[in-house]
């Protein structure tokens, strides 16, 4: 057997056990991961099925908090517990069966309510990366909320009801360098190229080549020899109206020199030239969303405390200023092309891209240095990132829970215009949240109560609506559906709304992709779910 | 049992809420009672197919949702990178059975529920096993796999007098992931949209031109795809076929990518992606087979209980940007390949031109068709014959100069039956031929 020298890097198990996921958020993101310390109140269904989706990737360490004991119902709806440990710490049996999911993973439990560690050990909370809460009653959900807003501390709310599930993100300022939009334009810079790009590009006379180098060359110089052209015949000018790029279309589609039979066929490149036009021709500009971010307090009034990514932003809008375009992507879509031509237009790209992370970088290191902060504030390979991904900046700036609950006047009636708006279901979370602080129980928990914990469900959410102002009215028939479940958990149900809720964790960790913004109510009678900034 | 009544009471006293007390949103046909959990704990019989990503979670969500009665069929074995979601499974079980190991973790996590696994391929096994079941969950990463099963249940079916009997019918619920995106959808064979009737849904796989390969690489993907369809055979390094899963193999070819990336200036040829294109991996999380398989799970329920009306028809997710879904009715084709119960017909232009080897084509390349490898036979004179067939190499060597053969010269006639049979159906499709040209003239 022929074996070839051993070159291939050593692959660590740990790279093995996380590569489906390591392809989406990198080893970058799966530091941020490994690092994280997470933090669950109230290990029901939902919340160890959080948990899980959290452990299995290989969060650093969790903690749970809870001072329930096990009983048979949580038996036959939570997977993470024994069905021999009934009457134990139900804080200490999850964590136990947790823990066998991933030896990489430490966990850790407290088994008190979480109103007893919040008044007994003072700065517990704020030590997480993250926070999440399930069945929180409202006398807890309040302080605790305040608490983590004021300590910068990410807040993840769930509920799940019956059909019904909940989430909620509290979280003061996110900021997101890698979203990873689903589908992006690619960044070509053709109406305006650079020295090097503008000199490569005109070195290239496409009419005069012959019938193997028109096959070869890419659609990018293509494109940019008709615009040159279309421009010295209309003054100048780029076309804009769909007429004018009609016209641009046509001169490449008639560019091909008929053969002996007469025949005109129009080269795959050519074809992909036409194809540019429709992407390729608009002006670079700044998306509103990160002109929001260059303009934002943050990005000009800096600090010692300023995270890095407002320091890069700051160094990218010096940039801006002076260059008033982002700095370019760097990448090459592949076009049809020999190796040679399209390596070279590659490599423009790449060279210009890199120049520009330079001067940026160059630009944070002085802010960071004048700031009076350490060397390795910023590194080179971060800005490199934060420049590819320039156009997709995001930053999120939510809402405190306890503000919700304690605002008087919630203007909900925009949304409640639509009878059939899953944010009816909101109302009824809100209003089965009250019921449980003022009857310690769940409307419909017992099956001869069902009638009348439905009157009672009826007032306080009327009571409420005219608390906020509202003047629309809730169907009965969702009352009565609620206080069907009578507070119970349904398995599946949960298991929907955990690895959502786990993933937006995720995504609060690792700081890619763009988390919810910021609650979500899932139906899952009718599989529907909506989206509301509260 | 050694549960008692009290603790049983208790236990699923959640499930119990739901169905034993009316709802406004449930089923017309829905009547409370305890009836429906002895259902679904005494005589409902589940079949999962998967036991990876999807089906883990399915058989954890559909243990917790009542049901004791469950088999899994899984022909794979488990690997360590399956451990970032398949929460089933352990280091010390990578190698065994993915079936055996997540039934036993269930049957003994969930006192009284009977997982049974079955460590084989589902083409093992006939429509009397397949007709055991009162619905069928896919969890699975292979659209041939999905296929067959749809035909399999389609031809379960039983029609009198051009009415479909309900009672033949079995529902199944089909989970798909890929990364933060998946989908759900419940089918009733011969009711609503299957398998078939939606194959444009599935994008085409991504094949790279065998010149660009070959003469005008420019991407990573070119180079290891180089080194992957011509330089392996040529050289058979190892004096085996590629295995994806052997580290040998595949730093060979990361070796080799490497060289030819360099030779071309080609940046970006790393072992991860050598091992993604090699072996066509789809990056996947925990999360979102959780969420996809709680949603299928949740349709098992409604559609065993009628404790409320169940999807219809398909679900999208995605969390990629806040969390999305999106809810619709995909609609039967009147003329499905499988569901459709209408012949299929297939019109040519010219049956003197059109030669065999064309008509195969189509049926692989044309989206409502997708076939892998298609054997053509047919009867003429009362006689079977086999025009083609490439999965048996002896047939595949005899009639392999049919493929040059035209229409025509096969003897096929305006209005003949051709009798397709590939591996994404358990049952062989009947095709007319339908010339458009009235001079054939036939030899």
């Amino acid at each position: 057997m022929s074996s070839p020298a051993p070159k291939s890097p050593e692959q660590t198990d740990k790279s093995k056990k996380y590569d489906r996921q390591l392809r989406l958020w990198g080893d970058h993101g799966q530091n941020l991961l490994e690092n994280s310390k997470v933090c669950l109140i109230n290990a029901t269904a939902l919340g160890t099925e959080i948990l899980k989706s959290l452990i299995l990737p290989g969060i650093g360490s969790f903690t749970i908090v809870d001072g329930e004991k096990v009983t048979e119902e949580d038996i036959g709806s939570n997977f993470f517990l024994e069905s021999d440990s009934i009457g134990l710490s139900r804080a200490q049996v999850a964590t136990q069966c947790l823990l066998e999911h991933n030896p990489d993973v430490r966990g850790d439990y407290i088994d008190e309510s979480p109103e007893h560690v919040m008044s007994h050990t003072q700065d517990f909370f704020n030590k997480f990366t993250v926070v999440i809460a399930t069945a929180l009653p409202e006398k807890v959900l309040i302080p605790l909320s305040k608490y983590l807003w004021e300590s910068n501390v990410p807040f993840v709310v769930c509920r799940s009801i019956g059909f019904l599930g909940y989430i909620r993100l509290q979280v003061k300022e996110h900021t997101v360098i890698e979203a990873h939009p689903d589908s992006e334009n690619p960044d070509l810079r053709l109406l305006s190229p650079w020295r090097s790009l503008r000199e490569h590009l005109e070195s290239i006379d496409v009419a005069l080549l012959d019938q193997k180098s028109r096959s070869h060359v890419p659609a990018l110089v293509i494109l940019f020899y008709y615009l040159t052209k279309y421009k010295e015949l209309n003054g100048g000018l780029v076309p804009k109206t769909r007429q004018e790029k009609d016209i641009l279309r046509k001169m490449i589609r008639d560019s091909p020199v008929a053969d002996e039979g007469s025949i005109k066929l129009l080269e795959e490149n050519f074809e992909e030239a036409i194809r540019y036009t429709n992407t390729c021709l608009a002006p670079p500009s700044i998306p509103h969303n990160v002109q929001a971010i260059l303009d934002d307090d943050c990005c000009k009034n800096l600090t010692q405390n300023s995270p890095p990514f407002w320091i890069m932003c700051a160094a990218l809008r010096e940039f801006v200023e002076c260059e008033e375009t982002l700095p370019i992507k760097g990448s090459l879509p592949d076009m049809a092309a020999d190796t040679t031509s399209y390596i070279t237009l590659q490599q423009l790209y790449h060279r210009q891209a890199e120049l520009q992370a330079e001067i940026i970088y160059r630009k944070a290191s002085d802010i960071a240095r004048d700031l009076g902060l350490p060397m390795d504030t910023i590194t080179q390979n971060e800005v490199k990132m934060f420049c590819k991904h320039a156009s997709e900046l995001q930053v999120i700036r939510g809402s405190c829970i306890a503000d919700e609950y304690e605002r008087t006047r919630l203007d909900l009636s925009f949304y409640l215009e639509d009878p059939d708006s899953l944010m009816f279901y909101y109302v009824i979370l809100r209003g089965l949240e009250r019921f449980i602080s003022e009857f310690n129980t769940y409307p419909g928990q017992f099956d001869d109560q069902v009638e009348p914990d439905v009157l009672k469900l009826k007032g306080i959410i009327g009571k409420l609506l005219s608390e906020w102002s509202c003047s629309q009215v809730l169907r009965d028939e969702r009352v009565h559906e609620v206080c069907r479940y009578g507070g119970a958990e349904i398995h599946s149900v949960s298991a929907v709304l955990g690895g959502c809720a786990a993933h937006e964790v995720i995504k609060l960790i690792t700081h890619q992709y763009k988390p919810l913004d910021n609650a979500f109510i899932y139906d899952a009678i009718s599989s529907n779910s909506a989206t509301f900034c509260l | 049992m050694s549960e008692t009544l009290e603790s049983y009471q208790k236990r699923w006293g959640h499930l119990r809420k739901v169905l034993e007390r009316p709802g406004p949103f449930s089923h017309p046909e829905f009547e409370p009672s305890s009836e429906i959990l002895d259902f679904i704990m005494t005589s409902c019989k589940i079949l999962v197919i998967g036991a990876g990503g999807l089906g883990c979670e399915l058989l954890k969500d559909l243990a917790l949702m009542g049901f004791k009665n469950i088999h899994v069929i899984d022909m794979d074995t488990i690997d360590l990178s399956n451990l970032n979601r398949q929460f089933l499974f352990r280091h010390k079980d990578i190698g065994s059975s993915k079936a055996e190991i997540a039934a036993s973790f269930i049957n003994k996590k969930v006192p009284g529920c009977q997982v049974t696994p079955h460590f084989c391929k589902i083409q093992d096994f006939d429509e009397s096993f397949y007709r055991q079941f009162h619905i069928i969950v896919c969890g699975l990463d292979s659209i041939v796999a999905r296929r067959w099963i749809n035909g399999m249940l389609v031809s379960l079916l039983n029609y009198e007098d051009d009415v479909l009997d309900q009672q033949s019918v079995i529902p199944m619920v089909d989970g798909g992931t890929e990364g933060f995106k998946g989908n759900a959808r419940v089918v009733l064979p011969g009711m609503s949209a299957c398998i078939e009737c939606t194959l444009d849904l599935y994008p085409p796989q991504v094949n790279y031109p065998l010149c660009t390969i070959a003469n005008t690489p420019r991407l990573p993907e070119h180079c290891i795809e180089y080194v992957k369809v011509i330089m392996w055979p040529k050289e058979n390094p190892f004096n085996t076929s590629l295995d994806g899963d052997d580290a040998q193999h595949i730093s060979w070819i990361y070796e080799k990518s490497v060289e030819r990336a360099l030779q071309f200036n080609i940046p970006g040829v790393t072992y991860r992606l050598v091992q993604g294109v090699v072996k066509h991996i789809i990056p996947a999380v925990a999360s979102s087979n959780a969420v996809i398989a709680g949603v299928c799970a949740t349709e098992v329920f409604k559609i065993a209980t009628s404790c409320c009306v169940p999807l219809n028809n398909y679900m999208v997710f995605n969390d990629v940007d806040g969390i999305y879904t999106y809810t619709y009715e995909a609609e039967r084709k009147s003329d499905c390949l499988v569901c459709s119960q209408t012949p299929q017909v297939m019109e040519i232009n010219d049956p003197n031109t059109m030669k065999l080897k064309q008509l195969v084509e189509l049926l692989s390349e044309n989206t409502s068709y997708q076939m892998k490898s298609p054997g053509l036979t047919t009867i003429i004179d009362g006689r079977n014959k086999t025009l083609y067939m490439s999965t048996i190499k002896s047939i595949e060597e005899r009639t392999r100069d049919n493929l040059n053969k035209s229409l025509v010269e096969l003897g096929l006639r305006d209005g003949q039956d051709i009798l397709v049979a590939d591996v994404t159906s358990p049952t062989t499709l009947i095709i007319k031929l339908k010339y458009l040209v009235d001079d054939v003239e036939m030899k």
